[in-house]
């Protein structure tokens, strides 16, 4: 152990040298919205929900180096209300019908979207025509709820070794790909015990025939703020 | 297919960082990327086929589908709209037979818009097959036409068609300059490599693309950083929309700037340099190969470089079309054969940047001073300019002018000198600095042109008082949704959202709470964005709507709500199906 720390909200958090500040942070306790970051992959940075200002400027926790001497601002209605119009142009981006959605209760965006006090989607729906692609025997995509958070591409790499998943395109027209000759699932050397099956924070990729097995009512944020949750689940996978 | 396919792997060693070069090989035979190449080459390169996919649809010039055996894209900037591209580009579809944005039937010809090509003193420009065509007007597009028509090769097309000036109207210190031939590198060796650092340091020399970070620094610390190899790379991807002057210098200065390149890769340590073309400036190509060629000839490149045991080589990479890449992460993203997305920094490219290795990025302007200051010493270039600009900056001047073409001038100048200089009368305002820099009003002529005040990285668009504000910031708008990589949420859905919030007040659509709203997704979009496209998107907007807010407010309808878009016409389908066109189908756009 070393004595380096930084400053969050008044509040000081050790660190050690190659450490995120998300990574300090989700340790001490302290909970830094995020979509596109999990602790069991490479850093990203892309949903920008994490973006903290360090010493007056913005940057993102996920990716940012912990370093002393950061006075790093968190928790602001400033930084919160600009988070919620972020989470609010993923909601407007895709076709997200929360009452719909199999995902419902257990969706990270939908979470996300409550802690920060969403209540609708402030900005004009782009209502992309997007696909399903059902042809995998056990798992499914729904493209309509996919915000390019790439977990799926990173838990494929990184933890199945496979390289199932892609983002292709530029821009607007950015969208998921499939590793396969057919485009299609189902051709592809995906399993329903992968990790990348399980990963998405939305419900953008689900596992067939499970997506009633627990009753809305019963699911994860439906008892819990994701706050809560996420530094239940991500603090004790950092101290692996 | 197979055995071209194969051959061009085998040409290029099986490298995957070679990716682009190989499909636009692809896409010039057959016009487009088959999905068979896809396989192909994902084999014989050891990529996932997503990665061949994503870097395909991620370049404007790589399709999926096939585009005509004559693809034409006419430039889409706002000194070509300016020009009547508009009308221009309806006449070339009515001639050709096709529609824009599709290929003709017989799939000989296809026609599309392209973001600015780095022409706009020759305007109206574009792109047939990859190669500049300048100064378009209606008979030279019925001479395109019938070439066309007559699947006349491209080789046996007219030159003329095909001629592009350099316009250098005003020479300052260093247009000045002959090329640099040995001359800079014999000076560097024999006053030492770190003296000659000083001198660059001394020149006060910054980032010429508009950054202006102290290319002294960024090359110190790339050779501190501890490492088996480190690259140079030239930035030649010139996408900001006026901006041209790098396409000049290559034209008629790449000596010096291959040589500033060299004698940057000895004073860092590098022995492989890259310069990143913009794929608009094909016409180029061949050209530099040449002087490369007469570089290894001479010995200024290759081994033992006239006789100083020191070994470089420069190999040209040519961009895909997309203004991105001009982002020197996403260059390197795009050197490596992958989509140019910009990194998370830190590391900066200094620290880890081609093959994570230490790699300085820098300008062509850049190069080009830097050999004259390792010629002639760091006081030479320090004597011109401001205390905290210093020397002289080239500037790409367009638009609304007597005389568009290439000015040098010292930091400091005026905005009055240059369009005194360039002849440009009943000025409404500039664009300085491309669509991402500021707009400035004609009562703020008398700012100067410097890091400290209007910093730019060459562009400088003029508009007269004919001009219509908002027609700018349309233009504007549309070219960062266009070009935005989409890796980050601000950037990627802000740019589109901003389109679409700019589109509705131009068309008429705005309500009271549209202008605030306007202002708070720039914010947003600005602040939160990844790297310099999205927080720099909102410009145009800004820095017009600080200056003219009642050229916004006008636009406005006087109710305090009005529907985002066009309610009757949003009908159309549904009268269609109901066969049905009589007054009560209809809805008006609000109850009076």
């Amino acid at each position: 152990m070393n004595n380096k720390s930084i400053v969050i909200d008044g509040k000081t958090i050790p660190f050690e040298d190659g450490q995120t500040i998300m990574q300090a942070a989700i340790a001490a306790g302290v909970y830094i919205p995020h979509l596109c970051h999990n602790p069991q992959f490479t850093p990203h940075g892309s949903c920008k929900l994490c973006t903290v200002k360090v010493n007056g400027r913005n940057c993102s926790a996920c990716t940012f180096p912990a370093s002393e001497g950061q006075n790093i601002t968190n928790v602001t209605k400033e930084l919160n209300d600009d988070r919620e119009k972020i989470t609010q142009m993923l909601f407007v981006e895709g076709n997200h019908f929360c009452p719909s959605c199999e995902k419902t209760g257990n969706c990270n965006l939908q979470a996300v979207a409550y802690h920060l006090g969403m209540t609708d989607n402030h900005f004009p729906h782009f209502f992309e025509n997007r696909e399903v692609d059902a042809s995998h025997p056990d798992v499914m995509i729904d493209h309509n709820r996919c915000i390019f958070c790439t977990l799926c591409v990173r838990a494929s790499q990184e933890v199945d070794g496979k390289n199932v998943f892609a983002i292709s395109g530029r821009g607007i027209d950015k969208r998921l790909v499939v590793n396969s000759e057919s485009g299609l699932l189902k051709d592809s050397g995906l399993d329903a015990t992968d990790c990348a099956a399980h990963i998405c924070p939305t419900g953008a990729i689900l596992i067939k025939r499970t997506g009633y097995k627990v009753p809305i009512g019963q699911r994860i944020y439906d008892h819990a703020h994701i706050d809560t949750v996420t530094l239940a689940n991500e603090g004790a996978s950092h101290d692996e | 297919m197979q055995n071209f396919i194969r051959n061009l792997a085998q040409e290029n060693d099986f490298q995957a960082t070679r990716l682009l070069k190989i499909l636009r090989a692809v896409q010039a035979r057959y016009f487009y990327i088959p999905k068979q190449a896809i396989e192909q080459l994902a084999e014989m390169l050891h990529i996932p086929r997503t990665q061949i996919q994503n870097v395909i649809e991620f370049y404007s010039f790589f399709h999926l589908e096939p585009r005509g055996q004559f693809d034409i894209l006419i430039s889409d900037s706002i000194t070509d709209l300016m020009l009547g591209k508009e009308e221009l580009i309806n006449y070339f579809a009515e001639k050709l037979g096709v529609k824009i944005g599709e290929v003709r039937a017989d799939g000989v010809v296809s026609l599309n818009n392209t973001s600015c090509s780095g022409m706009c003193d020759q305007s109206l420009a574009g792109l047939v097959n990859g190669y500049a065509i300048t100064n378009l007007t209606k008979s030279r597009i019925d001479e395109i036409v019938e070439n066309v028509n007559k699947k006349l090769p491209l080789d046996q097309w007219s030159r003329d068609l095909f001629d592009v000036q350099d316009n250098i109207i005003k020479s300052g210190l260093l247009l000045n300059e002959t090329p640099i031939k040995g001359e800079a590198i014999n000076a560097t060796f024999a006053r030492g490599l770190m003296e000659t650092l000083n001198e660059v340091e001394k020149s006060g020399l910054r980032g010429r693309g508009g950054a202006g970070y102290t290319t002294a620094w960024k090359w110190k610390f790339c050779h501190e950083e501890n490492a088996d190899q480190r690259y140079i790379i030239c930035n030649a991807d010139e996408g900001e929309p006026g901006t041209f002057k790098d396409r000049v210098i290559l034209n008629s200065y790449a000596d010096s700037v291959f040589e500033g390149m060299t004698v940057a890769a000895a004073i860092i340590g590098a022995t492989q340099g890259f310069i990143y073309l913009r794929g608009e400036y094909l016409h180029l190509y061949e050209k530099l190969e040449a002087v490369l060629a007469e570089r290894r000839t001479a010995n200024l490149l290759g081994k033992n470089i006239l006789q100083n045991g020191f070994d470089f080589d420069i190999e040209i990479c040519l961009g895909a079309g997309a203004y991105i890449c001009g982002e020197e992460s996403a260059l390197i993203e795009s050197l490596e054969g992958k989509a140019g997305i910009p990194r998370n920094r830190p590391p900066y490219p200094v620290v880890s940047g081609y093959l994570n290795k230490p790699t300085s990025v820098n300008n062509v302007e850049t190069f080009l001073a830097a050999a004259n200051i390792a010629l002639h010493g760091g006081e030479w270039f320090a004597a011109f300019g401001t205390s905290k600009s210093k020397g002289t900056k080239i500037h790409s001047i367009s638009g609304d002018c007597a005389k568009p073409g290439i000015y040098e001038y010292p930091f400091g100048v005026t905005v009055q000198t240059l369009l005194d200089d360039c002849g440009a009368s009943e000025v409404l305002g500039v664009q300085i600095g491309g669509p991402s820099g500021t707009f400035i009003a004609n009562n703020e002529f008398k700012r100067k042109i410097a890091f400290e005040d209007l910093a730019t990285g060459g562009s400088f668009i003029i508009f007269n008082n004919s001009r219509n504000i908002l027609d700018i910031v349309h233009n504007f708008s549309h070219f960062f949704a266009h070009e935005s990589c989409g890796f980050c949420t601000p950037c990627r859905v802000g740019t589109s959202l901003l389109k679409k919030q700019v589109d509705k007040i131009v068309e008429g659509h705005g309500s009271a709470g549209d202008i605030v709203a306007l202002e708070e997704l720039c914010q947003l979009i600005k602040n939160y964005s990844h790297c310099g496209l999205g927080q720099t998107a909102a410009n145009p907007v800004l820095t017009t709507l600080e200056r003219y807010p009642e050229v916004y407010q006008n636009m406005l309808k006087k109710i305090s709500y009005e529907p985002g878009f066009d309610l009757d016409k949003s009908l159309e389908t549904a009268r269609r199906l109901a066969n049905r066109d009589d007054a009560a189908a209809h809805l008006a756009q609000v109850e009076e």
